[in-house]
C-alpha cells in the first residue's frame, strides 16, 4: 500500500468516543475508512450513491451518508456508527425494540436504520406512524416491507420515554 | 410441563449480532495481504471483441495482475448447466448456452465481464480498469422477444439457427374439445417486463488459497454454498475436501444469489490460486443492475373458455420467456409459470407451449416468485375479463372455480419445475378466500362505502386475488444434530441463510424435541466444512425441506438420549421427560441427569463399549419430499387513486395464508410483508427499462424505485392451517408467497377504481406515467 500513497492527509477523527489519528488518501470515502481502516464493519454499503441509506452514520450527531463523504471531511469531528450504540450484552433500547418487534431480517440495512432512528427519536420522542414512515423513507429495506420496522420504532420510542 | 416452541412468536437468536454490527458479511472479511479486484465490463449489449490491450493497466502502480480470457488458457471454459431440462418430458427443445468467465469472442449483454484487474486496493483496481483499451465491432442488439424469433433476426449465439433457446409443450385434458363446448371464449395478449431482485447487499467473493495447507477458502454471497464448493473443486482440479465455501451472513438473496456460477465466481478463486494471494471482489450497485440476474420478462397469448354460468372449461396459454444472453437455469421459470397458470382453480383442460428466447440482456434466473407471479397474473386477468363479459361478480366467478377441499390431493397431469408431477397435496381454498373477504369487509365496502366514496369523486377500488404457491421442492436437504458436553445443542445444515430466521426457526424445532431453550441451540448454515451434502436455499424450501431434516435428526437424538438416560437413571424410557436441559423421571423430579452429562457418558474416553455403538448423542438425517408441498393464499386490497397525479394510496391490505404448520408466526409475517413490498414494486414502481440497443436506462436506485416505507401500507395478516401430508412437520413454504399475487391484485383494484372507464390492464409493471397513458388511450378510443 505504501508505494501507492501519494497525497496523504493526516486525519484526526473521533469515532464512537475513540480518537484516531491516521494518514489517509484524500479520495478515501468515509464508509471505506470506517470499514476497512478502522475495522468498524457494522456500517454497510448498499448503493454507493446515497440512496439506500445502509451506510448512514452520525457526524456530530447528524445522520449522513458515509458513502457520499470523504474521510477527510470528518477531520476534527465526531462520528457515531452502529458499534457506538449498544453491545451484544447491553443492547441500546432501539436495538432491543428491533429484536422484540422483528424489525430486521437479513440485517444488512439495519445499521443505517438504527442510526437514523436514534436521531429521529431524540428529536421526536413520541412520533406518529406517518412521521415514522417519513423518517424511514431515506432507508431502503428489501426484506421486511417496513411494517415491523415501524413497529420497532414505536416500541423503541415507548422504551426511551420511560 | 413440556415446553412447546413450534408455532410461537420466538425472538430471533441471530439479532443481537446483526443489531450491533458484529455479524460478518462477505465484505467484512479481511485477510493480511489481500488484493482487490475490479472488472472491466462491456458498455455494448452486443459486439464482437476485436482486441484488448491491457499493457497500460499492467503498468499502473499498485496493480498486481490483469487477466483476460486469453490469460486463463485451458482454465477458460463456460460455467456448468445449473438446471438441466426435464429428463422425463417428451418433445423438449433445449439449447444450453452458459455464461463464460471473461468474454472471449463476442459480448452478449451490457455489463458482461471482459477483463479483471487485481490490485493492492479497489481504488487502484478501478483506476487501472480505465487504462484497458478494447476494440469492439458493435452489432445490432436483440431486445424484443417477438422480433428475436423472426427469421432475419441477428443471433445472440451465432452457432444456433435462431434465438430460440428452448421450447416445450404441456397439456392436460383436451383444450380444443373444451373450446367447442364453450359459451364464451376470451383471448388476450399479456406482457410482463423485468424487474430486479435488488437485495440490499450486492454480491461479493473473497478467495484465499493457502499453498502450504493446499486449501482454498471462499467466502461467497451465495444461497448455495455446497454446489459452489463442488463446482469450484471440479474446475480447479481439487478435492471437494480441499475447498471450503462459507456463505456467512448474507444481505438478502431473493433468487439471484443462487445463480451458479457467476462469471466472478469462476474468475476470483482461479485468480487467488494463480497469484497465491487472497483476492476480494465486491460488486457495486451499478454492476448489480447489469451483472446480477433478473426476471419476469414474458409475453402471453392466452385464451380462456367458459360456460355461461362462469365455469372454466379450459385454458390455453402460449408464451415467450426472456432468458437473456444465456440459459444456465434451464426451464425452471417457464415451468413454474405453467404450474401457476391455473391458479387454485379446477381446470380440466389446459394447453400451453412456451418458447424461451435468447436476448442481448442480463441473464434471467429466478427472482422471488420465479415465474409464479406471471402465471397468477395471467389467470387472474382472464378471470376478471370473464367476470366482466359474463356480468358476474368478481368474487363469485372465482369461488365457483376453486378446487374443492375433497379433491385433494389434486393432480394436474403436467410436470412442475422439479420435473415431478404437479400435485397440490392439501388445502381448503374456499375457507381462505372467505377469511380474506371477511377481514377486508368486502361486501360492506362494495355495498355501503364504495358508492358514497364514488359520489364524493373518489377513485377507490377493491380487489381479491387467490393464488397457489408450489414450495418445498426436492431433491433433499440434511442436518446433523449434536448434544455437546456443555449441554448445548449444535445443528449443522447444508443450506445458506439470507435473513429467513433459520437460526431461530430450526432452533425451535430442536428445542421442542430435546427440552432445551431456543437460545441453547446453535444453528450453523452456509459452511461446507460443517455439513457436506445439500443443494441450497431456493423455491421456498428452507423451512420445509431443511426444517424436516432438522426435525428428523433431532427425533433420533431424542431417542438416543432416552435410551442412555434410561440406563443411567434405571427407569423405563416412557417414564422419562426432557425439560430444561435435563432428563427427569416423571414422578421423581430429583432423579435426573443433564444432557451435558449424558453427552459425556455417550462418548467415553476409556473402557469398552457394546459392539455397534456409535459415539455421542448425535444424528444426521435427510429429508427429500416425493413432490413439493403447495401452499395457498388470498390477498385483498382497497386502493385509492388520485386521478390527476395517478399517485396511489392503499387504504387496506389483507393477506390470508395457508402454509400448513407455522413454525414462527413472527418470522412468517415478516416474510409476507417483505414479499408484498416486492410485489408492489413489480406492480407499480419497479421496471427495468432497456432501450433498443439493450442499454439499461435506470441502473441506479435513484432511477429504479424500490418501494420505501412511505409507499407501503400496513398489512393485516391472517392464517389458516391445513397441514401438508408430505412431511412430518406438516409445513409448506411461504418465502415467495407475499410477492406472487400482488400485480394481479393491483390490476383488479385499478380497474375497479376506474369502473366507469373501459380500463383493462394487460401489462406489468405499471407506473403512474403508464397508467396516465392507458387512461388517455381509453379516452381517445
Amino acid at each position: 500500500m505504501e508505494t501507492t500513497l501519494q497525497n496523504v492527509f493526516d486525519l484526526a477523527v473521533t469515532v464512537n468516543g475513540t480518537r484516531y489519528e491516521q494518514a489517509v488518501e484524500p479520495r478515501i470515502l468515509l464508509s471505506d475508512f470506517l470499514r476497512h481502516d478502522l475495522g468498524l464493519t457494522g456500517t454497510h454499503v448498499g448503493c454507493e450513491h446515497g440512496v439506500c441509506g445502509a451506510c448512514t452514520v452520525l457526524l456530530d450527531g447528524e445522520p449522513v451518508r458515509s458513502c457520499l463523504m470523504f474521510a477527510v471531511q470528518a477531520h476534527g469531528r465526531e462520528v457515531t456508527t452502529v458499534e457506538g450504540l449498544g453491545t451484544i450484552d447491553h443492547l441500546h433500547p432501539i436495538q432491543e425494540a428491533f429484536q422484540e418487534a422483528h424489525g430486521l431480517q437479513c440485517g444488512f440495512c439495519t445499521p443505517g436504520i438504527l442510526t437514523t432512528v436514534k436521531v429521529f427519536l431524540e428529536q421526536n420522542p413520541n412520533p406518529s406512524e406517518e412521521e415514522i414512515r417519513e423518517a424511514l423513507s431515506g432507508n431502503l429495506c428489501r426484506c421486511t416491507g417496513y411494517q415491523h420496522i415501524v413497529d420497532a420504532v414505536q416500541l423503541a420510542a415507548e422504551k426511551m420515554r420511560k | 410441563m413440556i415446553k412447546k416452541f413450534i408455532g410461537k412468536r420466538v425472538m430471533r437468536n441471530e439479532d443481537p449480532r446483526l443489531l450491533t454490527g458484529q455479524a460478518q458479511f462477505v465484505d467484512d472479511v479481511e485477510i493480511p495481504g489481500m488484493l482487490h479486484a475490479a472488472f472491466l465490463r462491456s458498455d455494448y449489449a452486443h459486439a464482437r471483441l476485436l482486441s484488448i490491450d491491457v499493457s497500460a493497466a499492467r503498468q499502473h502502480p499498485g496493480v498486481v495482475a490483469v487477466f483476460t480470457a486469453e490469460d486463463m488458457g485451458d482454465d477458460w471454459f463456460p460455467g456448468p448447466p445449473l438446471v438441466s431440462p426435464p429428463p422425463t418430458a417428451k418433445d423438449v427443445t433445449f439449447h444450453s448456452r452458459r455464461q463464460v468467465p471473461l468474454v472471449k469472442d463476442k459480448v452478449r449483454h451490457a455489463g458482461e465481464a471482459i477483463a479483471v484487474v487485481i490490485a493492492e486496493s479497489r481504488y487502484i483496481a478501478e483506476d487501472a480498469v480505465e487504462d484497458i483499451l478494447v476494440e469492439f465491432e458493435p452489432l445490432e442488439a436483440v431486445v424484443d422477444l417477438e422480433k428475436a424469433l423472426e427469421v432475419n433476426s441477428v443471433l445472440v449465439h451465432d452457432d444456433l439457427e435462431s434465438n430460440l433457446a428452448a421450447q416445450m409443450f404441456q397439456q392436460k385434458g383436451d383444450y380444443e374439445a373444451a373450446r367447442q363446448q364453450a359459451d364464451l371464449v376470451i383471448q388476450r395478449r399479456i406482457v410482463i417486463e423485468r424487474g430486479a431482485a435488488a437485495a440490499m447487499e450486492n454480491r461479493g467473493i473473497v478467495a484465499h488459497w493457502d499453498a502450504k495447507s493446499q486449501h482454498l477458502t471462499i467466502w461467497d454471497t451465495t444461497q448455495a454454498p455446497i454446489p459452489i464448493r463442488n463446482g469450484t473443486a471440479a474446475r480447479l482440479g481439487l478435492s471437494e475436501h480441499q475447498v471450503r465455501v462459507i456463505a456467512p451472513f448474507i444481505g438478502g438473496g431473493f433468487g439471484p444469489k443462487i445463480m451458479m456460477f457467476y462469471a466472478e465466481e469462476l474468475v476470483i478463486p482461479w485468480a487467488a490460486k494463480k497469484l497465491n494471494r487472497p483476492v476480494k471482489w465486491i460488486e457495486d450497485r451499478r454492476e448489480n443492475f447489469y451483472a446480477t440476474t433478473q426476471e419476469r420478462g414474458q409475453v402471453h397469448d392466452v385464451e380462456i373458455a367458459l360456460s355461461r354460468d362462469g365455469h372454466i372449461l379450459g385454458l390455453k396459454d402460449n408464451f415467450l420467456h426472456d432468458t437473456g444472453a444465456y440459459d444456465p437455469y434451464g426451464l425452471t421459470i417457464p415451468l413454474n409459470t405453467q404450474s401457476h397458470d391455473m391458479g387454485g382453480y379446477d381446470i380440466k383442460n389446459y394447453s400451453s407451449e412456451f418458447k424461451v428466447v435468447f436476448t442481448n440482456k442480463t441473464i434471467v434466473t429466478p427472482v422471488r416468485g420465479a415465474g409464479r407471479p406471471q402465471g397468477i397474473f395471467v389467470i387472474e386477468r382472464m378471470m376478471d375479463a370473464a367476470a366482466k363479459e359474463l356480468g358476474m361478480d368478481a368474487v363469485e366467478i372465482r369461488k365457483r372455480n376453486l378446487i374443492p377441499p375433497e379433491a385433494f390431493p389434486y393432480e394436474h397431469k403436467i410436470i412442475d419445475q422439479a420435473f415431478a408431477p404437479l400435485i397440490f397435496d392439501s388445502g381448503n381454498y374456499k375457507a381462505v378466500v372467505d377469511k380474506a373477504l371477511d377481514m377486508i369487509g368486502y361486501d360492506k365496502f362494495v355495498k355501503e362505502e364504495q358508492p358514497h366514496l364514488r359520489v364524493d369523486g373518489k377513485y377507490v377500488g377493491i380487489a381479491i386475488a387467490p393464488f397457489v404457491e408450489t414450495t418445498g421442492v426436492g431433491p433433499y436437504e440434511g442436518a446433523r444434530v449434536t448434544v455437546e458436553a456443555s449441554g448445548k445443542i449444535n445443528v449443522a445444515t447444508g443450506i445458506g441463510t439470507q435473513g429467513q430466521g433459520h437460526f431461530t426457526s430450526f432452533a425451535q424445532i430442536v428445542a421442542e424435541q430435546l427440552g432445551v431453550e431456543v437460545n441453547d441451540v446453535r444453528i450453523v448454515t452456509g459452511d461446507t466444512t460443517e455439513f457436506h451434502w445439500g443443494t441450497g436455499t431456493f423455491a421456498s424450501r428452507g423451512a420445509v425441506v431443511a426444517g424436516n431434516a432438522v426435525h428428523a435428526a433431532s427425533s433420533i437424538v431424542r431417542k438416543k438420549i432416552l435410551k442412555l438416560a434410561s440406563k443411567v437413571l434405571e427407569a423405563p424410557e416412557d417414564e422419562l421427560e426432557l425439560e430444561d436441559g435435563q432428563v427427569r423421571v416423571a414422578d421423581i423430579p430429583q432423579k435426573s441427569v443433564s444432557l451435558g452429562e449424558l453427552a459425556v457418558l455417550a462418548n467415553p474416553l476409556r473402557g469398552a463399549v457394546e459392539p455397534g455403538t456409535e459415539p455421542g448423542l448425535e444424528s444426521t438425517a435427510y429429508f427429500g419430499p416425493q413432490y413439493g408441498a403447495t401452499a395457498f393464499g388470498t390477498h385483498a386490497m382497497i386502493l385509492e387513486v388520485d386521478p390527476e397525479t395517478m399517485m396511489i394510496k392503499i387504504r387496506r391490505y389483507v393477506t390470508v395464508e395457508d402454509c400448513g404448520t407455522v413454525l414462527n408466526p413472527l418470522i412468517l409475517e415478516g416474510q409476507i410483508h417483505g414479499g408484498v413490498s416486492m410485489g408492489l414494486g413489480n406492480a407499480y414502481y419497479e421496471k427495468l427499462h432497456f432501450d433498443e440497443n439493450g442499454q439499461l436506462l435506470n441502473a441506479s436506485f435513484a432511477d429504479y424505485l424500490v418501494v420505501s416505507a412511505t409507499e407501503m401500507p400496513r398489512i393485516e395478516v391472517g392464517h389458516l392451517e391445513t397441514r401438508s401430508t408430505l412431511n412430518e412437520l406438516g409445513a409448506k413454504g411461504v418465502g415467495e408467497a407475499g410477492a406472487i399475487p400482488v400485480p394481479a391484485l393491483f390490476a383488479q383494484a385499478l380497474e375497479n377504481a376506474f369502473h366507469d372507464r373501459k380500463l383493462e390492464i394487460l401489462e406489468m409493471p405499471l407506473s403512474p406515467n403508464r397508467l396516465f397513458e392507458l387512461l388517455n388511450e381509453e379516452k381517445s378510443r
